[in-house]
């Protein structure tokens, strides 16, 4: 009984973390209709960042927001300097962000070096959890806490704010937007920088249990497709959900069919988009 | 945007050049020798692909950038970890910077790709790659491997775990790759042969995002774990083990990469105790290794592991190999015959080759301490002249199938 109730948690564990990658990845895609390929890249340097704020001797909180504040201005840049040159030119945008990763993925190398540098789990969250004679990793609940949060902030941002309405309109009709008066350029960077931020937040959050490594930035930007391309593009909640299913499919997966790990893990999308190309919860056809 | 190809002289070999054409008996060409480094410099492995690079340019700085008295050039090419670049780049060596003698690459899966090349070509290559095959069932006869094949160490520690620790039920873990499964499969062989029982094998996938479903699954009555992971997976591996609060109920014990010092430099009291095997410590003491150690510490501020002192030990070989013809380095025929017959003291210990060109050496259980205010793999037991087919017959081991998930069969999972 134990391990099914053990793997449950670690489901919703890998589903807020996945949550927390996929929602800015999920924004921009909606909005500008980019897959920026360096999500990946940038969740990498957002756990980087929190490294070396808290060599600083800064706690994870500060050193998450600190990650996410700087990923978000270079996220910013990059759309204002690179991809705004190429507006209209989608394949090239797409491109241009798969270059970016690489060139951030080395810039890392350069910075930090080739190691794994482990990010520490805070003090009052080192020490695992007992209840009803369950163990689990306390920082892995928190982590479930934060995407809660997050997704909640997220949805009123979307659904109750001026800003919210704005990009509701843009990723329904972008032409339309314009016409009646939204600034699309305005709306882009701004998306473009909470997206980034998002991809910050998720990787200093992340960093206690992934660590900061080479390679991260693939690792990860594959699982962030497959929970938009599930989710539906242009769809938080969908995002949120596909997020979770994810989580599922994946811890149970490896628990109980370990040898089909990466099967599994892909076999829905491939399924969604042959089936159901708009997603779970989307509108927008991939 | 890596500078992909450099060339680096030393300083010091530079500065002979002089000497060298001013007539004084050298009984060679002007020429220097040419030796290709094939290196990871940029992407996951670049870790260990530094490393390599760095314990070549210490042997060369403290050799004067010379062996057998001839000065070397060092031309040193970036695979990026890809196979198709290692191919591409191992030509560029061979046919553009006309090197005489190779060293590299990293993986195993770039020197598979190599491999034909390399018979084509007869390039002699000193490998630090692990894949049985290249040294068992299918030899090049242009490749030697001075390091340890991928079972080569855990056979030692499953001699260890069930003779020694006394283990008797135990778990295996290792990446999803021909690396893993051949250790962990060398590790069951050997344990299994002296009464121990392994009772659940796990291989999660290369780049498993965390081990939390893994955690969950390991059998709470093993004696320990062995943790046959290479990279930094084993020590996320037995972080997230703690997190799970199964620190000091779980006993681990690992492979020869599951805790190398390159990792060790970025781990806390976490790793104190663990016991791991590997035919090199940076805190192992022999003549050399105590000046090799400190020196590498010196230059770039932490321990040699796996790979600093892979190619360290392979440039020893080298030269000792280039000194007993003469430094005719032009004469490969010679020089591979000469690498074959190697018997030379270096940083790892007394280096022999057995016939397919495998290193036959010591093996070392190391443990985890804390010396000086950093962690080292202090050596507690020393395994001597170990070949890569243990205490088998070489005809009978080769004559089963090469090491997998499923050979030799495990017969005691529960």
């Amino acid at each position: 009984m134990q391990f099914w109730q053990i793997q449950a948690l670690n489901s919703f564990a890998l589903g807020g973390l996945l949550f927390l990658l996929s929602s800015g990845f999920a924004l921009i895609f909606g909005l500008m209709r980019i897959a920026n390929l360096t999500h990946g890249a940038l969740f990498m340097l957002g756990a980087y960042v929190a490294v070396t704020a808290m060599r600083f001797e800064a706690g994870l909180a500060v050193a998450a927001l600190c990650a996410a504040l700087v990923v978000g201005v270079v996220g910013g840049l990059i759309e204002r300097l690179i991809l705004r040159r190429i507006s209209g030119n989608a394949q090239g945008q797409v491109l241009a962000t798969l270059g970016i990763s690489f060139i951030t993925a080395d810039f890392c190398l350069i910075v930090w070096g080739g190691d794994t540098i482990p990010i520490q789990t805070p003090a009052m969250f080192q020490a695992p959890l007992h209840f009803m004679g369950l163990t689990f990793p306390t920082y892995r609940l928190v982590v479930i806490g934060i995407a809660v949060v997050v997704a909640i902030i997220l949805y009123l941002l979307m659904e109750r704010t001026r800003l919210g309405a704005m990009i509701r309109a843009g990723v329904d009709d972008m032409q339309m937007a314009r016409a009646v008066g939204i600034r699309a350029s305005a709306l882009f960077t701004t998306v473009f920088c909470l997206g980034a931020f998002l991809a910050g937040l998720g990787g200093a959050v992340g960093g206690p249990i992934f660590s900061a490594y080479p390679g991260l930035d693939s690792d990860m930007l594959s699982l962030a497709l497959i929970v938009v391309i599930l989710g539906g593009i242009g769809s938080l909640i969908g995002t949120f959900v596909a997020s979770f299913i994810i989580g599922f499919i994946y811890t149970f997966g490896t628990a109980l069919l370990p040898d089909l790990a990466y099967v599994i893990l892909f076999l829905p999308m491939v399924i969604v988009i042959a089936f159901r190309p708009t997603g779970l919860f989307g509108t927008i056809r991939t | 945007m890596a500078i992909d190809r450099r060339q680096f002289l030393q300083g010091a070999a530079a500065a002979g050049v002089g000497v060298a054409y001013s007539g004084l008996s050298l009984a060679q060409t002007n020429e220097p020798i040419r030796l290709g480094l094939l290196t990871v410099k940029t992407g996951p492995l670049a870790s260990g692909g530094i490393d390599m690079e760095r314990g070549l340019e210490l042997y060369m700085k403290e050799h004067g950038g010379m062996m057998a008295g001839r000065k070397v050039e060092v031309i040193v090419a970036d695979t990026g970890g890809v196979p198709a670049t290692a191919l591409t780049k191992t030509q560029e060596l061979v046919e553009r910077s006309k090197v005489h003698v190779l060293t590299g690459p990293l993986a195993a899966f770039e020197a598979l790709a190599i491999d034909d090349y390399i018979r084509a070509q007869k390039m002699p290559i000193l490998s630090v790659a692990a894949a049985e095959d290249m040294t068992q069932r299918k030899p090049n006869p242009w490749f030697v491997r001075a390091t340890s094949s991928s079972s080569q160490c855990s056979h030692v520690m499953a001699h260890y775990c069930a003779t020694v620790l006394k283990y008797k039920r135990m778990i295996l873990i290792a990446d999803d790759i021909a690396y893993g499964q051949e250790m962990n499969a060398g590790f069951q062989r050997v344990f299994e042969e002296n009464g121990g029982k392994v009772i659940q094998k796990l291989f999660p996938p290369l780049t498993t995002p965390e081990y939390g479903s893994f955690i969950a699954q390991l059998k709470k009555d093993a004696d320990a774990i062995f943790l046959g992971f290479a990279g930094s997976n084993g020590f996320r591996f037995i972080r997230q083990l703690n997190e799970f609060g199964s620190a000091g109920k779980m006993k681990i014990v690992g492979g020869m990469t599951a805790l190398d010092e390159s990792v060790l430099r970025n781990m806390g009291d976490e790793a104190l105790g663990i016991p791991t095997v590997c035919w090199y410590s940076a805190d192992l003491n022999n003549p050399i290794n105590v000046k090799f150690a400190p020196s590498f510490r010196k230059a770039y501020g932490y321990d040699p592991g796996y790979y600093g002192a892979g190619t360290y030990v392979n440039a020893e070989i080298l030269n000792a190999a280039l000194v007993s013809i003469g430094g005719k380095a032009e004469n490969k025929d010679a020089l591979m015959a000469a690498l074959k017959k190697t018997n030379v003291q270096t940083a790892r210990g007394p280096v022999t080759f057995d016939t397919y060109g495998n290193v036959v050496g010591n093996i070392y259980i190391r443990k985890v301490e804390r010396k000086d205010g950093r962690l080292v793999n202090s050596v507690v037991h020393t395994y001597p002249d170990v070949s890569q087919f243990w205490k088998y017959d070489p005809k009978a081991f080769l004559a089963n199938p090469v090491y997998s998930r499923d050979w030799p069969p495990a017969k005691n999972l529960e």
